[in-house]
């Protein structure tokens, strides 16, 4: 029970916030919060392979895909469920949608992650546009048109609450894989790969298990976008939202959980922030500064926000230095 | 059967245009390990350059062997100029960093030509002007021999061999050779590897610059955009072929061109972009060195 105080408290504290965003806050915010919470979930799970385990995978929004059609499909055609037990289904579903990724991701990286560096990129970066371009052939999933009419969980606070216990489950799993071997495996992996496999470590089976959890979460986020937007089509997974989850791990510091939810929030909001910018100059220059401010970030601070510090750790340094 | 050969043309003819491409990529593979995501926006710089120079120069509405001249040479100008300005100030302060680090640099020099080639030049796309005309030099039967065709492959065969003299047959070629065997080496023996790594971006950017010259005489239509795909297709080459290998670009450019062509005409043109990426994943798969890469086995 001890090991639940934590998540369960986390959760609350979720609640309470989202019930109080419920009033006094406008409907495009509030899409933009539903928005923040599938972007932690994204980068938490990429943290997982790209910032735990070191290698560099650039085809996440693949499985994000594969989440979002799998729980889109299973909720227009396979409601099962009575209507008022929609919540309960869209749960199902939505683990549906992580373990079909996570299928995908076994079959993915399994012959894929014996490959290092910038290969994996690419090849994890093919497999992604891969199931993009199935996707847009695949004519019973809507084709190039997309599925539209995806049932949403329901009102915001419920939205809320239900992005917020996959956002607890998620962050609480990886933190305790992270804490027992497994999570050591990973790192060994990403610190030294030749010393570790002399260590004994299996490591394309450590690389395979870190990508196979982090696809499942990744289906997640695709599954809780679909619900979010109501609409998907295969032109919401292309190369930019790979790219877009790996700035998030890297911005937030490879290896920082904290971090990658700090990124990943800041990601979302700064689009948004730059809308005024945008009517000011009549250009849209958001991605112009988005990439510039990657590149700047890759040479002024190559660690990211955090570094490999968790928020906690940079706060005990930083602002509590005295005590 | 004259179908097929119709193809087979079309497909070279691709094909010497993704060997162009992928050139830029396995020399910067070779000397710096590491993939040049923005080779393929620093050709549609080129493309737009082309395209501005030639309504500047107002010889967008004469085509001719001249003109074609003329907007090479300008391209390359323009694309070399490119490529020393992103490998000064985005990869140079990285050398000595982690290869992630270069690789998200890469990204990110990438999505910022796009975005501002988006913003400078607008997002819609723009016709190319006449280069040259298009006329059917040859045909037997319905195979038909065009001028386009000729001119690709006669531009990039022209290219190749130039980049084959200066690299086996010129002294700057042999320091390119030995900064890519061991950088720490050549620099005891007097090489200054920062000047040929300069070079060496000066040399593969000027090849997308021609290669952006063609593919509009080919394609007309440009956009911000238009390098990402291209861009892909010729770094699969590369791959495939084994990168950081000449001859091994060539061939794995040769090898695309000609399958793409050949699933466009006898599958279906939706699965084009997929094919690239199945190619990759089955040669990294069964052999991850590419064609004529020799495999090298990692020594603690």
């Amino acid at each position: 029970m001890k090991a639940l105080k934590n998540p369960a408290l986390a959760l609350i504290c979720l609640a309470v916030l989202g019930i109080g965003l419920d009033f006094g806050v406008n409907a495009y915010i509030k899409l933009i919060l539903l928005f923040a919470t599938v972007n932690c979930l994204l980068s938490m799970s990429l943290n997982l392979v790209n910032g735990y385990t070191g290698q560099f995978s650039l085809g996440h929004a693949g499985f994000m895909a594969i989440g979002a059609y799998f729980s889109a499909y299973a909720s227009t055609k396979w409601g099962f469920l009575p209507e008022s037990l929609q919540l309960v289904q869209s749960f199902v579903f939505v683990i549906g949608a992580g373990l079909a990724a996570a299928a995908a991701g076994f079959l993915v990286g399994l012959p894929s992650l014996r490959l290092k560096g910038d290969y994996l990129a690419i090849v994890t970066l093919g497999f992604g546009e891969i199931i993009r371009v199935a996707l847009l052939n695949m004519d019973f999933l809507g084709g190039p048109r997309g599925l539209s009419g995806i049932p949403s969980v329901g009102s915001f606070p419920f939205a809320f609450m239900f992005a917020s216990v996959w956002l607890v489950i998620c962050f609480f799993t990886i933190w305790r894989v992270m804490h027992s071997s497994h999570g050591r495996g990973f790192l060994s992996v990403r610190e030294d790969e030749i010393a570790a496999e002399a260590m004994g470590i299996n490591t394309t089976r450590m690389k395979v298990k870190a990508f196979v959890l982090s696809s499942f979460f990744a289906g997640v986020a695709g599954a809780l976008f679909a619900h979010f937007t109501n609409f998907i089509n295969p032109s919401s997974f292309t190369f930019l939202q790979s790219v877009n989850a790996v700035i998030m791990v890297v911005l937030g510091g490879m290896g920082s959980m904290t971090g990658s939810i700090v990124a990943a929030i800041i990601i979302t909001v700064l689009p948004e922030a730059l809308r005024p910018l945008q009517e000011l100059t009549g250009v849209d220059l958001r991605m112009v500064i988005y990439s510039l401010a990657l590149i700047l970030m890759m040479i002024l601070r190559p660690k990211g926000l955090f570094g490999d510090m968790e928020f906690s750790d940079v706060w005990r340094k930083y602002v509590r230095r005295s005590a | 059967m004259q179908d097929f050969v119709q193809h087979l043309i079309n497909g070279v003819s691709l094909g010497s245009i993704y060997a162009l491409i992928a050139l830029g990529y396995t020399m910067v593979y070779g000397i710096l390990k590491m993939i040049n995501f923005a080779h393929s926006d620093v050709y549609m710089v080129g493309a737009f350059a082309a395209y501005y120079f030639a309504r500047w120069l107002g010889i967008e509405n004469n085509p001719g062997f001249s003109t074609l001249l003329t907007l090479i040479v300008i391209t390359m100008i323009c694309c070399s100029l490119l490529g020393l300005v992103i490998e000064r100030l985005a990869y140079r302060p990285l050398r000595n960093s982690p290869k992630l680090n270069v690789l998200i640099t890469a990204i990110g020099v990438s999505l910022f030509l796009q975005y501002s080639g988006q913003v400078v030049f607008g997002a819609d796309p723009k016709v190319f002007p006449e280069v040259m005309k298009d006329f059917v030099i040859l045909s037997i039967g319905i195979v038909e021999i065009r001028s386009f065709d000729v001119t690709v492959l006669g531009v990039g065969i022209v290219a190749m061999l130039g980049l084959q003299f200066l690299l086996f047959k010129t002294k700057i070629g042999r320091a390119m050779r030995a900064v890519s065997a061991n950088p720490m080496v050549a620099s005891l023996m007097g090489v200054n590897p920062d000047r040929i790594i300069a070079f060496t971006f000066i040399v593969g950017s000027s090849l997308a610059g021609i290669g952006s010259v063609l593919v509009g005489m080919k394609y007309p239509k440009i956009d911000p955009l238009m390098g990402m795909m291209i861009g892909m297709k010729a770094f699969v080459a590369a791959v495939l072929g084994g990168i950081g290998n000449v001859g091994g670009a060539v061939l794995g450019a040769m090898i695309m061109g000609l399958s793409e062509e050949m699933v466009v005409a006898y599958l279906s043109s939706t699965y084009r972009d997929a094919l690239a990426f199945g190619i990759l994943i089955v040669i990294l798969i069964f052999k991850p060195a590419g064609l004529l890469g020799k495999y090298s086995v990692e020594k603690v």
